[in-house]
């Protein structure tokens, strides 16, 4: 029993002070909407929401640590088939099919589809004779994580499937050469360049850059091919983004991405959340406006300020120092849970953890930085803080079975292939 | 190679962290500009109105108060969703396109996240509205403090309140007055406006999206109440005003009364007058137009801004000037054959004794001995040629405050007229005019204009002997007399006083044996001179000038009735009536002459081209 409920206390720790500032962040965001205690209303809801995930913790604690290694694959299945019951008979909220309605209160699986896809990646690569070499491997691990990233998209939340891209810092650390990784950073830098100059002026001078190459290399044959051919692909690259860009982004997303990229102003429209969101925070100074007095936060000027623009609460409210230590709780929670898992002995554990650890990264990297207005607005909420039910349970389960895992670390044999 | 991977994304979460923290850094302190932003949009201020100061007479009785006018306020940009339009145009009276049109205007007109969306609500649509205010988010009351009457009088005098101009706006120095404030327009409310508006207050408090009040800023630190303004008092008498008001009832003139030992006038009136309750803010707009298009011009004050040619009550002054600058002697006598040849040139005069003295030159108005005087004057080897000689008896005017204004504290105020020299040097050519030229200055014609309210200062003058205070409406402010230091000073004429004493003798005889002797009052001795003023667009303006009693004097007055007549036949009249009502009220109230009051009262001398134009609604209630 005592071995049982052993948990790594700093990451729990951070967990609930991340919790806690989650709580009283909701509360402060609706405290204008006639909620009158911490426990009434949303953050009534939302302690409720993390009673239950640590309640769904201790219960995950009682379970034999190996439950979830041997039907890795049956939760994965679960949830995917969750996500496709979505798009049957789940109900729309702004434009996309991502609640199923159970009574009084709505799940979103696309929130624990995350959860259940890392049961899979975890299970796949630490397989034994799984190699990032093998051909078949890749295609295993691509099917296991485009499945829930499609089934999101087709439901309308282009936010949430990007999160599915928080695994390849998870291959990488697992052995995916990193050349994948730098042609993606490329193409992004493709991306931005395109929407900037666009396609064409793009194209100019990437041709002009190949000729300029040319003529300073053009007594090394062997390097024609290969150079004619990078900027062809680019080209179409190019080509293609601006094709897609125009005709099949919705106009808002399109203005989205605009927005963060500075090529258009639109404070009134798409860039309205940035900038009253930008606002908020600017104002709140070095030491904020103390807890319940942000004017912004009262005024309801930010949309959908309790669910993922709450960092403008603490930002307006608790100013610089209690955005820095927010953020730094954030950052030191990741960091440990990448510790945990690099001390975890088996495999399966420690793919799992980092998942965990770069999902939570990537929700922060993107919430705050659009809050801040250097990310484009993607809705995917800050974990435990945003409001929201099926948020915080699948990342209270998530983080639970995480501690669970390394709390029994002790137990499982060195991986021999690690 | 596994851990050392590990490093690397060890490396970019810290990186990011600090990246984020830094950016952090940069907008919530390094710039400012967010934090400037933010109480632009969620800060209000609302701006609370003092009470204006109110205005009493020189008896106390209140003449000017307050009643609180209502504009409905909406915040922009304003959220209609939500808001039961339908029901809001109801209460408002209005239908639903010129709901759109105002909210249009108002958005356009928006000023610091607010905007006017009606003004001058009446208080029982205001009543109705505020009951169910909070169901329309977003819309919010100004009250401002417009002015109501006691008495149906005193219109020019007191003046009106209106918005502040853009001008005003730019010229002003201290900033205090912002779009939409009221601001005294005219009148003593003009010229008393620091005194009577106060200090406005402020309070500050936070809006919501849909411009909902949510709460005070700092829990109310920034804000403060207004300061109400400071009453003052007018040395005008009301029982005299409304009195005059009603002897110039029908007709086109002005009466100014002034008590000679403080230069504080007890009586301006100028008619046709209007309802001052006619002009505030909330009526303006009905009657402005109006009152605008009257021929009659019922907003021009023309106690103050109407030069006529004095006539002959110029005479008086003329006698002055001749005795101080030794033209004449107080026992100097002229013929007078009922005119005065001037070579080809016949002024005449009308009949009266021949050998005429000072005296009676003044009390059966001889035009004759006037003309010797300016003539003994121009001619005189004290000056070099008619050009000096003329810029001294301009001077002696200039000394009895003519030919500039006077400096009183109600607007409009106008100079009149007195030429320069060089003025008959450009018609006559430099050293090619005389007396001759301009002889008919000597009895009040010609280029000669003076407005009633320096025709009354005339009169104080001789009534002072020699000095006036410069007139004046204010009596207290505050309930102290810290009027103004301008008006405790006395302003000297080039006249001795000692020569004062023949002039007078002569006014009083006016009024024993003259012109005016047929309208004098038992018990009161009063010195006045008639003028009849030639007009050439119409009948002659009556005129009349005097003080009483001679003794004491406590009043002096002066009265023009526009294309009347005579000066003997209704200004003379209405000047001692007005002397009587002021020197005896108690008598007076039964009416020691109820046939003369009547017939002043109740003849129409408007002349009969204008009498089909006239607006009645402006003179009612």
């Amino acid at each position: 029993m005592g071995t049982k409920f052993r948990i790594d206390i700093i990451a729990l720790f951070l967990f609930l002070s991340i919790a806690i500032i989650g709580i009283a962040s909701v509360y402060s965001a609706t405290s204008n909407q006639g909620v009158f205690t911490l426990f009434d209303g949303r953050s009534g809801k939302q302690l409720v929401w993390l009673f239950a995930s640590v309640f769904l913790g201790v219960v995950i604690f009682l379970l034999n640590a190996n439950f979830f290694e041997v039907f890795s694959m049956y939760f994965y299945v679960l949830f995917m088939l969750l996500l496709v019951l979505v798009l049957v008979i789940g109900v729309d909220i702004n434009g996309a099919r991502s609640w199923i309605k159970l009574g009084s209160f709505s799940i979103q699986p696309s929130e624990f589809a995350k959860y259940g896809t890392s049961f899979a990646v975890a299970s796949i690569i630490s397989r034994i004779g799984f190699s990032f070499q093998n051909k078949k491997d890749i295609i295993k691990l691509a099917v296991v994580t485009l499945i829930p990233m499609g089934l999101i998209v087709i439901q309308g939340d282009m936010g949430s499937a990007l999160v599915f891209l928080s695994f390849i810092p998870v291959f990488y650390i697992e052995g995916l050469t990193p050349t994948i990784i730098l042609i993606g950073l490329f193409m992004i830098f493709v991306f931005i360049l395109t929407l900037v100059f666009s396609a064409l002026y793009f194209s100019i001078a990437a041709l002009l850059l190949l000729f300029v190459f040319y003529a300073f290399t053009y007594t090394n044959k062997k390097l024609l091919i290969p150079s004619i051919t990078i900027v062809g692909l680019t080209i179409f690259f190019s080509m293609s983004v601006q094709f897609l860009f125009d005709n099949f982004l919705k106009e808002h997303q399109q203005k989205r991405i605009q927005v963060t990229l500075n090529l258009i102003e639109d404070n009134r429209g798409a860039g309205y959340n940035v900038n009253q969101s930008k606002i908020a925070i600017g104002s709140g100074g070095f030491s904020g406006k103390g807890f319940l007095n942000g004017s912004h936060t009262k005024g309801n000027f930010i949309p959908e300020q309790e669910t993922d623009f709450i960092f403008c609460t603490i930002g307006e409210e608790g100013g610089w120092i209690m955005s820095s230590i927010t953020l730094a709780l954030y950052i030191g929670f990741i960091l440990r849970l990448y510790y945990l898992s690099s001390r975890a002995k088996k495999k399966y554990k420690r793919i799992f953890i980092s998942s965990l650890a770069s999902i939570l990264f990537f929700h922060v990297f993107i919430n705050i930085g659009m809050t801040i207005g250097i990310m484009p607005v993607i809705g995917i909420p800050l974990p435990l803080v945003s409001y929201g039910g099926s948020s915080i349970l699948a990342f209270g389960l998530f983080i639970f079975t995480a501690l669970k895992m390394d709390a029994t670390r002790d137990r499982d044999l060195e991986s021999v292939f690690s | 190679m596994r851990s050392y991977r590990l490093y690397y994304v060890y490396a970019v979460v810290i990186l990011v962290g600090f990246i984020y923290i830094y950016r952090l850094f940069q907008i919530q302190i390094i710039d400012d500009k967010y934090a400037l932003i933010a109480e632009k949009i969620s800060l209000r201020k609302q701006t609370v109105y003092p009470q204006r100061g109110l205005i009493f007479d020189r008896n106390d009785k209140l003449l000017v108060y307050n009643e609180p006018v209502y504009d409905l306020m909406v915040s922009v940009p304003i959220k209609l969703n939500g808001i039961d339009t339908l029901a809001f145009c109801k209460l408002l009276d209005i239908n639903k396109e010129k709901f759109i049109q105002l909210l249009a205007k108002a958005k356009r007109g928006s000023y610091r996240g607010k905007s006017v969306f009606k003004k001058n609500i009446s208080n029982v649509t205001y009543a109705r509205i505020q009951e169910r205010l909070y169901e329309f988010k977003g819309f919010f009351f100004e009250i401002r403090q417009d002015r109501n009457y006691k008495f149906n009088s005193s219109a020019h005098l007191l003046g009106y309140l209106g918005e502040v101009s853009k001008k005003d706006l730019e010229l002003q120095t201290e900033g205090y007055y912002e779009l939409g404030d009221f601001t005294g327009k005219k009148g003593v409310e003009r010229f008393y406006e620091k005194q009577l508006r106060g200090i406005k207050g402020e309070r500050y408090f936070y809006v919501d999206r849909s411009g909902v009040n949510k709460g005070s800023y700092k829990s109310g630190k920034l804000d403060y109440e207004p300061t109400d303004g400071q009453d003052i008092s007018l040395s005008i008498d009301i029982d005299l005003q409304q009195y005059g008001e009603k002897l110039l009832n029908h007709k086109m003139g002005s009466i100014v009364a002034i008590e000679p030992k403080t230069g504080e006038i007890l009586s301006l009136i100028s008619s046709p007058f209007y309802n001052p309750a006619n002009f505030n803010i909330q009526n303006r707009g009905k009657f402005y137009s109006r009152a605008i298009n009257d021929p009659t011009k019922p907003i021009f004050n023309r106690a103050v801004s109407a030069p006529y040619p004095p006539g002959s009550t110029f005479k008086p002054i003329m006698a002055l000037i001749g005795l101080e600058d030794g033209a004449i002697k107080s026992s100097t006598h002229f013929n007078c054959a009922g005119e005065y040849r001037l070579g080809k040139r016949i002024i005449r005069c009308h009949f009266h004794p021949s050998y005429t003295s000072l005296k009676q030159s003044i009390a059966s108005s001889c035009n004759t001995y006037y003309c010797n005087i300016f003539k003994n004057m121009m001619q005189s080897n004290k000056y070099k040629n008619s050009e000096d000689a003329y810029k001294s008896w301009r001077s002696y005017l200039t000394s009895f405050g003519l030919g500039s204004k006077l400096g009183i504290d109600i607007s409009g105020e106008y100079r009149g007229w007195l030429k320069e020299s060089t003025y008959y040097d450009k018609i006559h050519g430099k050293d090619r005019w005389n007396y001759a030229r301009i002889i008919s200055l000597s009895f009040g014609q010609g280029e000669l204009g003076l407005t009633p309210i320096q025709i009354a200062n005339v009169a104080s003058i001789i009534a002072n002997q020699g000095y006036y205070y410069t007139p004046h409406v204010i009596k207290k402010i505050d309930g102290i007399r810290s009027i103004p230091n301008q008006y405790l000073v006395k302003n000297y004429t080039m006249i001795s006083s000692s020569n004062f004493k023949p002039v007078i003798k002569g006014m009083q005889e006016v009024t024993v044996s003259g012109t005016a002797s047929d309208i004098a009052i038992d018990n009161i001795n009063i010195a006045g001179k008639t003028g009849t003023v030639q007009n050439p667009h119409g009948k002659n303006h009556s005129a009349y000038m005097a003080f009483a009693p001679i003794e004491d004097p406590q009043i002096a007055i002066a009265v023009v009735i526009e294309e009347s007549g005579y000066g003997a036949s209704w200004a003379a009249p209405i000047a001692h009536l007005m002397i009587e009502k002021y020197l005896m009220p108690d008598t007076m109230n039964e009416s020691s002459r109820p046939n003369l009051e009547k017939q002043m009262m109740n003849s129409n001398l408007i002349p009969y081209k204008y009498k089909s134009k006239i607006d009645k609604s402006l003179y009612g209630n």
